[in-house]
């Protein structure tokens, strides 16, 4: 019997804008504009001053861990702007808060989730985006079950999933995969590949050349992209998109990017880090490259330069201000939203503030009860 | 006489248990997240790679059900491994392989293959994590047949508890707690084990019984300190294992005192708690001079704020007005 290919496939990487700010005209065609571009550099130059100062916030004391997400803003834009604000949904983890403020949540919601407060996670309605997930990899299967819902209700609506290179190392990955290329749901899965789990680097957490390639298995499409380039991000995601909306299946898009700071303020990557790789992403950085990109085209000057870093510093601190003005739970709010209804139980225990047991003699408290503020 | 006591960390103390074991057995080895290379996420496992290397210390990808049936695969070729969650609240991703898997192994294969894993992390709530990384799972995982549960409250039992579920037959899932991890204790230097099934005394009187286990015995001390100078004395019993439970101490301590109050930093439906409470009621309801009470934390998930999170656990304030309660 004749050995014949039962199958074949390759995976295709995209570069448009490469690291020195120049750009392939050809495969440009259709994507951006250029007010998109500008707004979108903006928005970098507003978002790094905000983690900028998120970090210095929690090393004087005033957040309480913070997972940077600098060098990585490109990835989060660029997906973010090919998703339809209002319509689409935003399933993220906890590195793409670009995404998440373009897509209308409101800067402060995430601080204060960092402050340790987790009414930064009470989503304001309208805004299509779920709250961040922490645990590794939970989200991308929320993700496939909204989709799948938006499939039965016949919607004409597209959901994208946040996770990092790490997270493909989990069950949730696999089984999210093949879920939603089983059911053909409309979801794009996006990874942002930044090299490193904590301390794990990327090699270490799959022996596959690629983290696209794994679409494969699950006969889903997986492409490439160069995470720090803003238009093959934008251009990967809403073909992508466009492919999920009209039932053609699953793609998995792969970022190439680089955690430029720590895991989190809890961590200290110069440990475990060479400095060489590190200055070498760092040239990779995407907002040297887009305003390289937007100087040749006439589109960005020093003058433009100042002005918008002025407007970075003051959006950054307004959002401080926002954040920190927000007064402390009452201890009485712990018991909210566990059930639509709070039942009886619950309700004594709220009252009381005291266990099961020593509930049932409220009359007798010795301790603190309801309505009195927390230090 | 006058020798200093040696002083060392609660993590110092498990580190010591599992380097110890490992020189005195090449089947042992270490797998979990960050364990190597970063000498673990809460360096209890500092230096192990350098000591024994990276095929006997090994960092595994973020994949708790892998590595968790990884190592019923290992134990079933006779290894011991040894498996760190980052926190237990991972483990629960890893559910079908330690629940369903690990303590059946045994049953289901009529004797052949047991599981002599330990599974051992931070459990419960570590200071602001919020809900999702603030499992105390004793409460779920102890209603499950098959598995040893281990609750060390200070350096000392930390390393004799774990060096007895190191080289126990049985998977033992060792819980601790990323608050006591910096706590200092006397640990000698000498070889010495600690039981599975025996509780301590920490604290003798005849006014009532507090029973807890992990860290919240440490609450309960505090408790006791302060009822003492109101002149009212208590036994404080520090169980040690969950499974084995050691009632028969507690019975023992209930029929001199006629009291009993429960600090488990649980939830209250169905909690080991309610368990001790069950059996106090079953076998020594005839002793009892007041109903039994417990002190759990509040029936919700654990809340993120600083301050709700200190309202929602079991603390000093909450045990004393208790044992006051029962002697009322």
């Amino acid at each position: 019997m004749p050995v014949r290919t039962a199958f074949a496939a390759q995976i295709e990487h995209l570069q448009i804008l490469d690291e020195h700010g120049k750009l392939d005209e050809r495969l440009a065609q259709g994507t951006l504009t250029d007010e998109q571009v500008v707004f979108a550099y903006e928005r970098m130059i507003d978002y790094r001053k905000l983690d900028e100062i998120a970090f210095t916030l929690q090393r004087s004391g005033r957040m309480y861990t913070y997972p940077q997400n600098k060098g990585q803003e490109a990835a989060a834009l660029g997906s973010g702007l090919a998703m339809r604000k209002g319509v689409d949904f935003l399933v993220p983890c906890y590195r793409e808060n670009a995404a998440l403020f373009l897509h209308g949540l409101p800067p402060e919601c995430i601080f204060l989730h960092w402050m340790g407060d987790e009414r930064g996670n009470a989503i304001p309605s309208g805004v299509n985006v779920t709250p961040i997930a922490i645990p590794i990899g939970t989200q991308m299967l929320h993700a496939v079950g909204l989709a799948w819902a938006y499939k039965l209700r016949k919607e004409d609506r597209c959901v994208i999933t946040y996770f990092g290179d790490g997270a493909t190392s989990e069950g949730d990955f696999h089984e999210a995969m093949n879920f939603a290329t089983t059911f053909n749901v409309p979801c794009v899965f996006f990874c942002q590949n930044n090299q490193w789990a904590i301390s794990v680097p990327r090699e270490q957490q799959t022996a596959s050349e690629t983290v696209a390639q794994k679409a494969i298995a699950y006969g889903a499409r997986g492409i490439q992209v160069d995470g720090n380039d803003l238009f093959a991000v934008y251009k990967a995601t809403t073909e992508a998109r466009d492919r999920a909306r009209a039932g053609g299946g699953i793609t998995l898009i792969e970022a190439i990017t680089y955690r430029l700071g720590d895991h989190t303020t809890a961590d200290d990557a110069r440990r475990y880090r060479d400095t060489a790789e590190v200055e070498s992403w760092a040239a990779k950085d995407p907002m040297i490259r887009t305003r390289k990109y937007l100087e040749s085209k006439g589109l960005w000057d020093e003058q433009k330069q100042a002005a918008a870093e002025e407007h970075g510093k003051a959006f950054a601190q307004d959002i401080v201000r926002k954040s920190e003005g927000i007064a402390k739970p009452e201890v009485r709010e712990m018991f909210d939203h566990l059930y639509a209804e709070i039942p009886d139980e619950l309700r004594r225990q709220r009252d009381t503030l005291r266990t099961h047991s020593l509930g049932l003699y409220p009359e007798q408290s010795g301790l603190a009860v309801s309505g009195r503020r927390g230090s | 006489m006058t020798q200093t006591a040696r002083e060392i960390q609660f993590r110092e103390a498990l580190r010591e248990a599992m380097s110890e074991e490992m020189r005195r057995d090449d089947r042992v080895f270490l797998m979990g997240e960050e364990v190597a290379q970063y000498n673990g996420a809460y360096k209890v496992s500092q230096g192990m790679l350098d000591e024994f290397g990276p095929k006997r210390i090994i960092d595994s990808p973020i994949s708790e059900n892998g590595f968790a049936g990884l190592a019923v695969g290992a134990a079933m070729y006779g290894l011991r491994p040894i498996i760190e969650f980052m926190s237990w609240s991972f483990s629960l991703v890893a559910a079908d392989q330690i629940l369903n898997n690990v303590p059946k192994m045994l049953y289901m294969s009529g004797g052949q293959w047991g599981c002599p894993v330990v599974f051992r992390g931070n459990d419960g709530a570590g200071g602001q994590l919020g809900s999702t990384h603030s499992w105390c799972v004793e409460g779920l995982y102890s209603n499950v047949p098959g598995v040893k549960i281990a609750i060390p409250s200070n350096p000392y039992d930390a390393k004799g508890l774990l060096k007895t579920a190191i080289r126990d037959d049985d998977p033992v899932f060792f819980l601790e707690s990323e608050r006591m991890l910096g706590d200092k204790g006397h640990v000698p230097a000498e070889e010495y084990t600690v039981p599975f099934g025996e509780a301590a005394l920490r604290r003798q009187g005849d006014a009532c019984t507090l029973v807890s286990f992990g860290r919240p015995v440490n609450f309960c001390l505090e408790a006791a300190d302060e009822l003492r100078k109101t002149g009212i004395e208590v036994d404080v019993l520090d169980m040690r294992t969950i499974r084995p439970l050691d009632i028969e101490s507690i019975i023992r301590s209930v029929r001199k005192t006629g009291r009993v109050v429960v600090v488990d930093q649980c939830w209250p439906f169905a909690s080991v708690a309610s368990e001790v409470i069950t059996q106090v009621c079953e076998r020594g309801f005839d002793y009892l001079d007041h109903q039994p009470l417990r002190v759990n934390t509040e029936d919700v998930p654990t809340p993120y704020a600083k301050n709700l999170e200190y309202a929602y656990l079991p603390n000093k304030e909450k045990i004393v007005a208790a044992v006051r309660r029962t002697l009322a």
